[in-house]
């Protein structure tokens, strides 16, 4: 049993120039092409002991109301085959509606937000469902390269049943023109991939006269068919 | 219908916000069945600088080779305190630090027990997609037939062993690129 390589052009290389922080970072010796063990397919579990219910609300943390737009990010977490992933625990960070995160490093002139401290977590339903509450975070500059700013995001990091799901990433907000400067998103080859990063509206999650809601469904890898086959 | 996984981003620089409530740098409680150890070392760039905002997560089986997760089906003792799974985030010297046990030996590719080791994934920011490795221990004799180990280079193997301190710590360094590059796996 193995899983799924992935898909040509839908990950990042590790050396992407224009983002230079992967200049001396990335691993300038080849890879070690891995058989998947049982150390590589088994995974920790988490509890409801860990994440308590309001740990999904980032409006709540604080006594008073965060500043800035109430929104809803629900979607589902699946494998590759559709299967969907329950009992997964799912950590997100953001920056503030000023596009500041709460954090030493950074030294952005935007105000911190006393009643917002930007950190939640959920373990996904028996459906592979998920639901956060919160802000949406304001876009930001960094000095990658001149006048650069980053789209509004959201960190996202998931465990899977198996350690080489393990994922980490970020959900973008339709519509965003800071989208195609971004090398973070840029540097994903397949453009069908890159854009499956980006959020969608979402009536449906969309509460009367309080909040938007935003859908993004995230995919871990799944089980090869085939489970022999060493194709690369 | 097949689905297409989502693409990586990286963990960025603000990654304490979100991780962490959820350090575990003492893996094992008291009664917990093994050998203690305890694991040291610094995540280091091409300039050979600490990197100072890394995640650095082990995965590990118990002393028995049993992992604890329900994907692991051998007839091997649990042992119910003893998750297996460690989370340290580097300082400003870019350490890591973990207290735990020893692994069991669990299946290897060719079927025979693999050499102690830990599994360890490494995020941070200018990483694009995280960084997959193993820790093994040293003056393990298993060491010389572990199948995984023999995948790699043998003038590189040394990368994926910790050295042991006078003090009894297990030093193991991450570097990143360069002059004793540590080995990363494709996953």
């Amino acid at each position: 049993m193995s899983y799924r390589r992935p898909y040509r052009g839908t990950q990042p290389e590790y050396l992407f120039p224009p983002y230079a922080s992967t200049v001396k970072r990335a691993p300038s010796q080849p890879l070690v092409v891995l058989p998947h063990t049982l150390s590589e397919l088994t995974a920790p579990v988490f509890g409801y002991g860990e994440v308590k219910p309001g740990d999904s609300d980032l409006t709540k943390q604080h006594k008073g109301e965060p500043q800035g737009e109430r929104i809803v990010v629900s979607g589902r977490v699946l494998d590759e085959n559709s299967r969907p992933l329950p009992n997964l625990l799912i950590e997100i960070w953001q920056a503030n509606a000023a596009g500041r995160y709460n954090h030493r490093v950074d030294q952005h002139d935007a105000p911190l937000d006393p009643n917002f401290t930007g950190a939640g977590r959920i373990l996904t339903d028996a459906e592979g469902r998920y639901r956060f509450m919160t802000i949406r975070p304001g876009e930001y500059p960094w000095r990658n390269h001149y006048n650069a700013w980053r789209p509004a995001h959201i960190h996202f990091s998931l465990f899977g049943q198996a350690i080489v799901q393990r994922l980490i990433t970020q959900m973008y907000f339709p519509g965003d023109p800071l989208l195609e400067y971004d090398p973070m998103f840029t540097c994903v080859p397949d453009v069908k991939a890159r854009n499956r990063l980006v959020s969608t509206f979402d009536w449906e999650t969309t509460m009367p006269e309080f909040a938007l809601g935003y859908r993004f469904d995230i995919v871990l890898r799944g089980r090869d068919a085939t489970p022999m086959e060493t194709r690369r | 219908m097949s689905l297409r996984g989502s693409t990586s981003q990286t963990i960025g620089p603000y990654l304490r916000i979100g991780l962490e409530w959820m350090v575990i740098e003492d893996l094992a409680p008291q009664g917990v069945a093994g050998e203690r150890v305890r694991i040291e070392g610094k995540v280091v760039d091409g300039d050979g600088k600490p990197v100072n905002d890394a995640a650095v997560e082990i995965w590990q089986a118990n002393s028995h080779g049993k992992y604890a997760s329900p994907e692991d089906s051998q007839d091997k003792p649990v042992e119910p305190a003893f998750r297996g799974y460690g989370r340290s985030l580097t300082d400003d010297a870019g350490s890591f630090r973990f207290r735990t046990l020893k692994p069991g030996r669990v299946p290897g590719p060719d079927g025979k027990p693999q050499a102690p080791h830990l599994t360890v994934t490494i995020f941070m920011r200018g990483l694009l997609k995280q960084l997959q490795t193993r820790m093994y221990f040293p003056d393990d004799t298993a060491n010389a037939d572990d199948a995984v180990l023999k995948l790699v280079p043998a003038e590189r193997r040394a990368t994926l062993v910790a050295k042991k301190r006078g003090d009894g710590v297990l030093e193991w360094n991450v570097v990143l690129q360069g002059k004793n590059e540590t080995v990363f796996f494709d996953t």
